[in-house]
């Protein structure tokens, strides 16, 4: 259940502005690796990207060794699935909780429909009587927890989580990433995630990336933000900033 | 701080939305002198109505207060004549997002300037230079230039900038800041915070920070109120953060994940039905 991701010299233009110049990354299978940067810096491009959701991008991504081209769209979904910042915005509104999750079963002929469906609840910790909600009758953790059963129905081996808290409030996303973390060690998730939030990529993630314009200026061990340990003088002011923020210096 | 002559009294205020049952916001009191006040709490407290209530910019909204006093202005009774002639004026509010909020289609100074002579009879050639002083004190480089630029051609942190000169140009007594940064990068946030902080300080204007970000509030704030379902359910010197003794703030602080923590499951917030009876009328 677990799979590496490898990005090699990632690039995509759109128009006249090259968004991201070349991108390489590699993630170990089971390891949570954070993208951090400014807003307009590319994190969520390369998710994007890696997903197939942007396919005029150069470059190569594999998961698991293979290509993400090569893989058919089925093989794809099922390998690969992510999880968006907006709660609010990322799930249909007119569609219930049984619809939005029973879907990818269904275009997937998976069987046990009502097992599985009910399976994924009891991971995101919703109780089974919810499958019959609106998002509107949902509380912006439980849509986020949704949005989570919706990416793990289809079993894949890689979660892209972009800003998958940013829009919650802090008791909210104390939940959301016990949940995310829960999930990784009984599941052994490989997570991609990206976050402006250093005290998150902490708390979650084992190394991460700084981005910057479109590149990546410097990777990092988790450890070297308590220190400030970056060499690279953007990454090194925004761990500063983070810090000074934090007031833990 | 100046308690014994405070700029705003807000007495038991309570706002309810339409045919709603629970009101967003009850029995609120406050008193605020040339100082920094905080109002924290989750989305759905009811901070940024109490904010939009002391602007009276809630008409379709049941305000009640006991006593709603700006300065010489009783808020409750101002026609709307008065609250034009104050809004904006002596009592201006900083809005989260600089996309949003600046008229896109217009040139930012124009928007600074149009602030200014809407409650200040003078020339354009005199507005133009006041804003452009204004921009220059809230740190932005060649403010001349940047007068004539479009919103789309600002970064977040220069909108926010931008906001700000705006808002404090008029010298007003009371500026609410609703959310000030939490549409900005970390790398530019306490930048903006220490040039609101610096102004806001040197004017002697009082400030009310609405945020949901506990440390934001720690290091730019004097008081800060926590509010819980539309009542205040603890009030605190902001250097007593952490001493705080009311189970919600407790389980606020608690569940922010913190730069070299043990990585260890976060504490999650139990919510407790009596929190929303309990407390609500603070001095």
């Amino acid at each position: 259940m677990t799979a590496s991701v490898s990005i090699d010299k990632m690039g995509i233009r759109f128009g006249s502005v090259q968004v991201l110049p070349e991108v390489s990354l590699e993630v170990g299978a089971g390891e949570c690796f954070g993208l951090v940067g400014e807003s307009g810096s590319g994190k969520s491009t390369v998710l994007r990207c890696l997903s197939l959701l942007l396919d005029n991008w150069s470059g190569e991504a594999r998961i698991g060794g293979t290509s993400v081209r090569a893989l058919d769209v089925m093989t794809r979904c099922r390998t690969v699935q992510m999880v968006f910042q907006d709660p609010y915005g990322s799930l249909h509104p007119r569609h219930s909780v049984r619809s939005t999750l029973s879907q990818p079963l269904a275009i997937h002929k998976l069987d046990a429909v009502e097992d599985r469906m009910a399976q994924a609840m009891t991971d995101v910790g919703l109780p089974l009587d919810f499958l019959d909600r609106y998002p509107h009758q949902l509380s912006g953790g439980q849509r986020q927890r949704v949005a989570i059963a919706r990416a793990l129905i289809l079993e894949p081996q890689v979660l892209l989580l972009d800003e998958p808290t940013s829009a919650l409030d802090v008791s909210v996303q104390a939940e959301i990433l016990n949940l995310l973390q829960r999930l990784r060690a009984e599941k052994g998730f490989t997570y991609l995630m990206v976050s402006h939030d250093l005290a998150v990529v902490d708390h979650m993630c084992d190394r991460f990336a700084v981005m910057q314009a479109g590149n990546i200026v410097d990777i990092l061990p988790r450890d070297a933000i308590v220190g400030n340990d970056a060499r690279h003088p953007y990454a090194h002011e925004l761990i500063a900033a983070s810090l000074r923020y934090e007031r833990a210096l | 701080m100046a308690q014994t002559n405070p700029i705003l009294t807000v007495k038991n205020l309570s706002v309810r939305y339409g045919a709603n049952a629970e009101p967003a916001v009850r029995n609120l009191s406050l008193s605020l002198g040339r100082e920094r006040l905080g109002i924290v709490g989750e989305s759905g407290s009811g901070k940024s109505t109490v904010g939009r209530a002391i602007l009276r910019l809630l008409p379709r909204a049941q305000v009640t207060a006991e006593q709603m006093q700006f300065e010489e202005i009783d808020l409750s009774t101002a026609s709307e004549r008065q609250m034009l002639a104050v809004r904006g004026r002596r009592m201006t509010m900083i809005l989260q997002d600089p996309k949003f909020s600046l008229n896109p289609i217009q040139r930012v100074g124009a928007q600074v300037a149009e602030a200014y002579r809407t409650h200040f009879r003078c020339s354009k050639a005199v507005a133009r230079a006041k804003s452009v002083a204004m921009l220059e004190a809230v740190q932005i480089r060649d403010p001349e230039r940047v007068y004539d630029l479009y919103p789309h051609e600002v970064s977040g942190g220069m909108g926010q900038r931008i906001m700000i000169a705006m808002m404090l140009l008029t010298d007003p007594d009371l500026v609410i800041a609703d959310e000030p940064t939490s549409a900005l990068d970390v790398t530019v946030r306490l930048n903006v915070l220490n040039i609101l902080d610096g102004l806001v300080r040197d004017k002697g204007i009082g400030l009310i920070t609405i945020s949901h970000d506990l440390n934001l509030v720690r290091n730019f704030c004097d008081r800060v109120l926590i509010m819980y379902a539309g009542q205040v359910v603890e009030e605190l010197a902001a250097k007593d953060l952490d001493r705080a003794t009311h189970p919600y703030t407790r389980g606020l602080l608690a569940a922010q994940p913190r730069i070299g923590g043990t990585r260890q499951p976060l504490p999650v917030l139990e919510r407790q039905s009596e929190w929303k009876t309990a407390g609500g009328a603070v001095s």
